[in-house]
């Protein structure tokens, strides 16, 4: 899937978490700011990484604000965002 | 057993996570309503990924749908069913070719994901006015179908009345929604009191829905559940009385007895099958909590 | 005779404060406290330092008292709570040596036994006379009780009365004696009303809470405990106060008729003692005004101190007759040990307060919490800190239901056969790690211990560490 425009989901709520996608050339560029950093900040790096290439998406700028979601929530609201910026129209 | 069937939005992650822990005996993951138009997208993928990674204990999973004059509606079953949630509930079903084609496509999806054919069910919500007439009909129309939903909200919009606390605009909607599931075969389940902070509104309108033979009611607030549970389940009296009655027939049968009496009562055919039905519940009951 | 003194600069130097001594303080202003960090800037303008501070407790408000620990004029710190703001700077180590953390018992206790001497304290009092009789149940900054004030006043080697309201002599309605005190000093304002005492404490409304709450007053229903005679404890929020709610509903409907309620006081115990459930409430601290207002007019309604709620080697204590408590925690593990001392990344922010001193009396102990919040999960293999010893917690009720302790064999053959959900803790641990996932280890044990946790033995039971 090719980034194409800036795509954003999920919220600031507790146990929510914020994603940004933007375009960007350079392969996933990923930044994690989060509650539980020290405790989760490395693995919620990675999920992000795997589930956007599962996704089909090598290039992009994720932005990441997390406030202790969970994994489905994790990959929930990225596949939201990334969708969003796609090419096709998010339904 | 539903006897409760609690709503929760489905853009809401704390919500979802939590629904299973507070008390209700199904909970509906809701993409309708209770999300806007722009976060539709949001909402899939949110039950989506719940269904997919979340265990809900022993709460029966419901995920409500958009409606078929939306274009959202064959994506929500695409994204939602190959992770199995155990009741589908279409809005607005209003006749027989809604089924038709709901069942169409939930036919090819568990083919295609693997799912047994059959194993998704359906709860239709009857809110409109052509629904309810056609009620019979609908619940009889598939084998997946469980039950129905009434919807009280959108109904009076149809019907051009007020909706109120009282009920009495929708007596003849009740009525006639619990007649067509049981001729049909299936559960009839009431609308819920929307009334947030009314503890006695909502039992008065819970034991009405009880006595005019609702299995249950949908409910919008966590903190109705325990009430309508507590209403919905059997007494222990009507447990005890309900052994009596069995242990009366056995009584009869081994003194070569034809006709039976409990309590100076005749027992004929309707007070057993009531009997049967509370002993029934009594035992899907164990080991749930209220 | 005169003990009135106009500043406080003049009654710091009266006393005859200096380097190296220890000084106290009470926390019953709260949040809205002015006193404390008054009377720090006069020490500090008077060039006085390397003070050790016993304070009951301490709040965000008293952060200046940082910037008097890094100029030295604070050296050392003994106290019972310390919140987030405060303990944040703590565990960053601003502080030399460790922080002395006790129970608000053993405070009590050390203070009466001598074990802990104190040099001066410096009492906040809404109202007083000028000889030093004083109360906290009137005034424009009324607090109630002033539970935590007795010992020092009675046992410091010099009281310190600071009011904002001086009536005439003699104050009828005294809590504190005049034969104990030395000075008295008038200012403007002890405190701020609305940090003092918040409005009325809520009901919950979130659905978990609630839940929880209901799972942990139909076990104490089916423990035997609830009957005539009935005394309870409980926090002022979340689950805890839900708790007292449900037992209400309980209680009212069977006439159950309770003896006492104690501790901290809310208004909603207050309601629950007017509407016949409690005879009386054994008041240690005041937390809204509801409960001010009930202190001052009920005579069931009794002020009692630190050393009356829960003092180790007092001859016996409210705390002693206590059938049930409710308590939170930060965390606990699988041997049943309660963190109320750190999060669960070790940051300090909180302190037993009366934990460890309940949760060792009372006959059932019960911490009500959700299992995870926020993807940090209250029970662990290892609390960061031990607070309150596994063997004085007897439930854990969460969302999924009752967790019993091994040791407590009658109250899991008594709560068998209720119908409520038991779930092992080694169940809970496994599913909170299915939720959330591993964390990741930090290892902080190379860094320097900032706080030494005593027990109500006088052992101690835990260190904190330094997170740098």
């Amino acid at each position: 899937m090719m980034i194409v425009k800036v795509g954003i989901a999920g919220t600031l709520e507790s146990s929510d978490i914020m994603i940004r996608v933007y375009p960007g050339g350079n392969g996933l560029q990923i930044e994690v700011e989060s509650l539980v950093y020290r405790q989760f900040g490395k693995h919620i790096t990675k999920l992000i990484e795997t589930t956007a290439r599962e996704l089909g998406v090598e290039n992009a700028i994720i932005e990441a604000r997390d406030f202790g979601a969970l994994d489905c929530t994790i990959c929930a609201r990225l596949e939201t965002a990334l969708k969003r910026a796609g090419k096709e129209a998010a339904v | 057993m539903r006897r409760t069937m609690l709503f929760l939005p489905g853009n809401s992650p704390n919500m979802i996570a939590n629904g299973s822990f507070l008390g209700a005996d199904s909970i509906i993951l809701d993409l309708e309503d209770a999300v806007s138009p722009d976060n539709k997208d949001a909402a899939r993928n949110l039950v989506k990924s719940a269904l997919k990674h979340l265990t809900f204990g022993t709460c029966e999973v419901i995920v409500r749908i958009n409606s078929l004059d939306t274009p959202y509606w064959e994506i929500d079953l695409e994204e939602v069913v190959p992770y199995h949630p155990d009741v589908i509930m279409p809005t607005k079903v209003s006749d027989c070719l809604t089924i038709e084609l709901l069942v169409e496509k939930l036919d090819t999806l568990e083919q295609k994901c693997g799912l047994e054919i059959g194993s998704v069910k359906l709860l239709p919500l009857i809110e409109t006015a052509l629904g309810l007439e056609h009620a019979y009909s609908i619940a009889s129309s598939s084998k997946r179908i469980v039950g129905l939903l009434l919807g009280a909200e959108d109904l009076t919009a149809d019907l051009r009345c007020e909706r109120t606390k009282e009920g009495r605009e929708i007596e003849y909607a009740r009525g006639r929604l619990v007649n067509a599931a049981r001729a049909a075969g299936v559960e009839p389940y009431d609308c819920p009191f929307t009334a947030i902070a009314d503890p006695e509104g909502l039992a008065v309108d819970t034991m009405l829905a009880k006595s005019l033979g609702f299995s249950g009611k949908a409910v919008i607030n966590p903190r109705h559940v325990s009430r309508v549970n507590e209403i919905f389940s059997p007494t222990t009296g009507e447990i005890e009385y309900a052994k009596n009655v069995f242990a009366a027939i056995e009584e009869a049968g081994k003194l070569g007895k034809g006709a039976i009496s409990l309590n100076g009562k005749m027992i004929d055919a309707p007070i057993v099958q009531r009997a049967k039905l509370v002993l029934e519940a009594a035992r899907a009951l164990e080991g749930v909590n209220t | 005779m005169k003990k009135m003194i106009s500043s406080l600069r003049e009654v710091i130097a009266a006393t005859g404060l200096s380097d190296g001594m220890c000084i106290s303080f009470h926390h019953h202003l709260r949040g809205g406290d002015y006193v404390l960090n008054m009377v720090m800037d006069e020490i500090a303008a008077a060039g006085i330092k390397d003070l050790t501070v016993n304070a009951s407790s301490l709040f965000d408000c008293h952060l200046p008292l940082v910037s008097h620990i890094k100029s030295g004029v604070v050296t050392g710190l003994e106290t019972n709570y310390v919140s987030a703001a405060i303990g944040k700077e703590l565990s960053a180590g601003v502080l030399k040596q460790p922080v002395i953390f006790r129970s608000h018992g053993l405070r009590a206790s050390d203070i009466v036994t001598g074990r802990s001497v104190i040099d001066v304290a410096f009492i906040a009092a809404p109202t007083s006379d000028p000889m030093g009789n004083c109360t906290g149940k009137i005034g424009p900054s009324a607090c109630g009780s002033l539970g935590y004030a007795y010992a020092d006043a009675e046992y410091a080697k010099k009281t310190v009365i600071i009011t904002d309201n001086l009536v005439s002599y003699p104050l009828q309605m005294r809590s504190i004696q005049e034969i104990n005190v030395d000075y008295v000093a008038v200012v403007d304002s002890i405190g701020d009303p609305q940090g003092i005492v918040s409005g009325t404490t809520k009901m919950p409304k979130d659905p978990i809470a609630l839940r929880i709450a209901e799972y942990a007053a139909k076990a104490i229903e089916s423990s035997g405990l609830l009957r005539d005679g009935f005394s309870f404890q409980t926090g002022a929020g979340g689950a805890s106060l839900a708790v007292a709610g449900f037992l209400k509903e309980i209680m009212l409907k069977k006439g159950i008729k309770g003896s006492f309620a104690l501790g901290g006081i809310t208004g909603y115990l207050v309601d629950m003692m007017e509407q016949g459930c409690f005879q009386s409430l054994q008041d240690v601290q005041c937390f809204d005004l509801k409960a001010v207002d009930s202190i001052c007019r009920n005579p069931n309604h009794i002020e009692i101190s630190a050393a009356q709620y829960a003092s180790p080697t007092a001859k016996s204590t409210a705390a002693n007759s206590l059938d049930v408590v409710v308590l939170g925690a930060t965390q606990i593990d699988k041997n049943f040990n309660v963190n109320v001392h750190t999060d669960s990344s070790g940051y300090l922010m909180g302190g037993s307060g009366g934990h460890t001193d309940v949760a060792a009396c009372a006959k059932l102990t019960i911490i009500v919490a959700p299992l995870s919040r926020a993807r940090t999960s209250i029970v662990v293999d290892k609390v960061k800190c031990v607070s309150t010893p596994g063997e004085s917690i007897d439930l854990l009720v969460t969302e999924y239901g009752i967790t019993v302790n091994p040791l407590r064999t009658d109250l899991l053959e008594v709560l068998a056969q209720s119908k409520l959900p038991i779930v092992s803790i080694q169940q809970l641990l496994t599913t909170s790690v299915a939720l959330n996932g591993i964390p990741e280890e930090t290892n902080e044990r190379e860094a320097r211990v900032i706080g030494e946790v005593y027990n109500r033995d006088n052992r101690m039971i835990d260190v904190i560490y330094q997170i740098l």
